[in-house]
């Protein structure tokens, strides 16, 4: 892992060290995050290098949770929560609010563009530039605090994602089934039961399946909302293992309060506080040479 | 201290003895109502009752007629209020609640909850059967549906609000669009409560007299058109008990236990769904 510019931005106090820039696949620039009037992000910049795990840590109610929401824009499902700033998938800005008209702009460009360039136009990149919030939320896959399967049975809700988007015959769907669950170490446990009911699952399983789910639909992210901490030691261990593994193929940022758990499985962990990243950089640097004091107290136990 | 600590104890008995008397007063009243229910109508409930209709005074008869009447209008009044009932419940729930024409939705059905069922009756008897100059089973299905419709509505809209909030966000966070989400995962999650509501609703509908004596009045025959005037249980109660013929009275009597038998199984059946688990 190479690292290249340590910034400093003068505007805020965040310290911060960003993977080379063309090996990231999400960023989050300049970020701020409205609950009604109150402001709960602060010009917050999270750079995700791809095919690595990315930790958010910080105390309660810092804001991990809120930026990880903002990512996908799931905020967007209550009225009077917003966002404002940029959030960048594959170099397409993902956070239209809604104001101006640019993303209209954008299509039209594209437009434009693809009747008189011989190069043909990304579709799914043309969608992005419009507020195609399923697509985009296709690409960005996202599992909870806890489990959440469907009512239905586990071989259906492994199935659902991939069904909302694609016609698949049924030996393909079974195929992408059992991969799905084998990536998330899910597949030797359920793999005579695939049409009983996900929530006869254990809690554990239940978190599995919910990843399986999340990356059967082939996200170039998976976010996780501290995935673990309604599941015991030995569940997480597992599930830890398995985001290891996905790593080779997905992109993770990962909320946790489990400072033990970022520092195992985290390539790059930011600290937040109060509404803003403090801290950003290779997770080993951070825990060990933290170059801010509030890092340095976090992390060595001292408050939090 | 000691004195103190008795008077709470005392107090304590007290409330709870009130509380029991009360129970045990309102029980005694329905137990009551039962027990004259089943020792009057059991005697008149035979196999005629399920196979002739309604007769002349003095001569053989049954409430055929009537039960065919009442299941029918309950039937067609159901599958409207089924269906108008949850999506309009759906959208207070997912969709408009929040909205200054979804608070205005919610009172009005609130008000049509506990609105007088005859008003209901006059109501559907000006728009259905004045213009359409004929009583019929249909009205009587429309009326009864406007009574059923905001008890399904409310209990849709509760049970779908009682749903986690995280099954929604995780059906969206596939990329599912919100309908999707509704159709596929919050609906079959509330599936259990969603039946539960149309039962209720059901057995509310199943003894109402004044909305059908406006609409689909009554019937000596057999009859099965709905198009024409229809018999029904609480119609055929509410004349028979009244005459002055002992065999009327007695199928009367027989008709009510009907009625009372099929809301409390009705009742039960919608608990013991309700309370079962989620399955394995």
């Amino acid at each position: 892992m190479s690292m290249t510019a340590t910034i400093e931005s003068p505007s805020t106090d965040t310290v911060m060290t960003a993977p080379p820039r063309d090996r990231l696949v999400l960023e989050a620039r300049n970020l701020d995050f409205y609950y009604g009037r109150t402001q709960t992000l602060f010009g917050v910049n999270l750079p995700v290098e791809r095919n690595s795990i990315t930790a958010l840590i910080g105390p309660s109610g810092c804001g991990k949770s809120t930026l990880l929401r903002a990512l996908n824009r799931i905020y967007e499902l209550y009225p009077g929560q917003r966002a404002d700033g940029r959030i960048i998938l594959d170099g397409e800005d993902v956070l239209h609010n809604g104001k101006g008209l640019s993303w209209v702009r954008e299509r039209v460009s594209m437009v434009v563009e693809s009747g008189v360039g011989p190069e043909p136009v990304d579709e799914e990149n043309a969608l992005m530039a419009g507020t195609d919030l399923a697509r985009l939320r296709a690409r960005v896959g996202m599992v909870f605090q806890k489990p959440t399967p469907f009512p239905m049975s586990i071989y259906e809700n492994v199935a659902f994602g991939v069904r909302i988007y694609h016609r698949k015959s049924r030996r393909e769907m079974d195929e992408i089934v059992e991969t799905s669950l084998r990536r998330a170490a899910l597949w030797d446990e359920v793999k005579d039961k695939l049409h009983s009911s996900g929530l006869g699952l254990s809690g554990g399983q239940q978190q599995r399946l919910c990843v399986a789910r999340g990356i059967a639909v082939q996200p170039e992210v998976l976010l996780l909302d501290e995935p673990a901490s309604a599941l015991d030691p030995i569940s997480t261990a597992k599930l830890e293992e398995t985001l290891h593994e996905l790593k080779r193929e997905f992109t993770i940022v990962i909320v946790t309060h489990n400072l033990q758990q970022a520092a195992r499985l985290a390539d790059y962990t930011g600290f937040m506080f109060l509404g803003r990243m403090i801290e950003f950089g290779p997770t080993e640097e951070l825990f060990q040479r933290p170059r801010m004091d509030r890092t340095r107290d976090y992390v060595t136990g001292r408050f939090g | 201290m000691i004195d103190r600590h008795f008077r709470r104890r005392f107090s304590n008995w007290l409330f709870v003895a009130a509380c029991t008397l009360a129970t045990a007063f309102a029980l005694a009243a329905l137990i009551l109502i039962l027990w004259s229910l089943f020792s009057q109508g059991i005697g008149g409930l035979d196999a005629k009752v399920f196979t002739m209709s309604t007769p002349a005074p003095g001569s053989e008869g049954g409430l055929l007629n009537a039960i065919v009447g009442s299941l029918l209008m309950c039937a067609v009044a159901m599958i409207l209020s089924v269906i108008i009932g949850v999506l309009a419940g759906t959208w207070l729930a997912e969709y408009g609640g929040n909205t200054p024409y979804g608070y205005a939705v919610r009172f009005l059905n609130d008000v049509l909850l506990s609105a007088p069922s005859i008003l209901i009756g006059l109501f559907v008897y000006e728009i259905l059967v004045r213009p359409l100059h004929g009583f019929s089973g249909y009205a009587g299905a429309v009326a009864l549906a406007l009574l059923a419709t905001p008890i399904v509505t409310r209990t849709t809209e509760d049970i779908l609000n009682l749903q986690p909030h995280s099954l929604r966000e995780a059906g969206i966070a596939l990329g599912a669009p919100q309908w999707l989400v509704v159709r596929k995962v919050i609906w079959r999650a509330a599936g259990a409560g969603l039946l539960t509501g149309g039962l209720l609703g059901f057995a509310r509908i199943s003894g109402e007299t004044a909305p059908l004596l406006f609409t689909s009045l009554n019937n000596q025959f057999f009859n099965a058109d709905m198009s024409q005037p229809m018999a029904s249980l609480p119609a055929v109660i509410f004349q028979y008990a009244l005459s002055a013929y002992d065999d009327w009275r007695r199928l009367a009597w027989a008709g009510a236990l009907l009625i009372a038998l099929a809301v409390l199984s009705i009742n039960i059946i919608g608990r013991v769904i309700a309370r079962e688990p989620r399955q394995k």
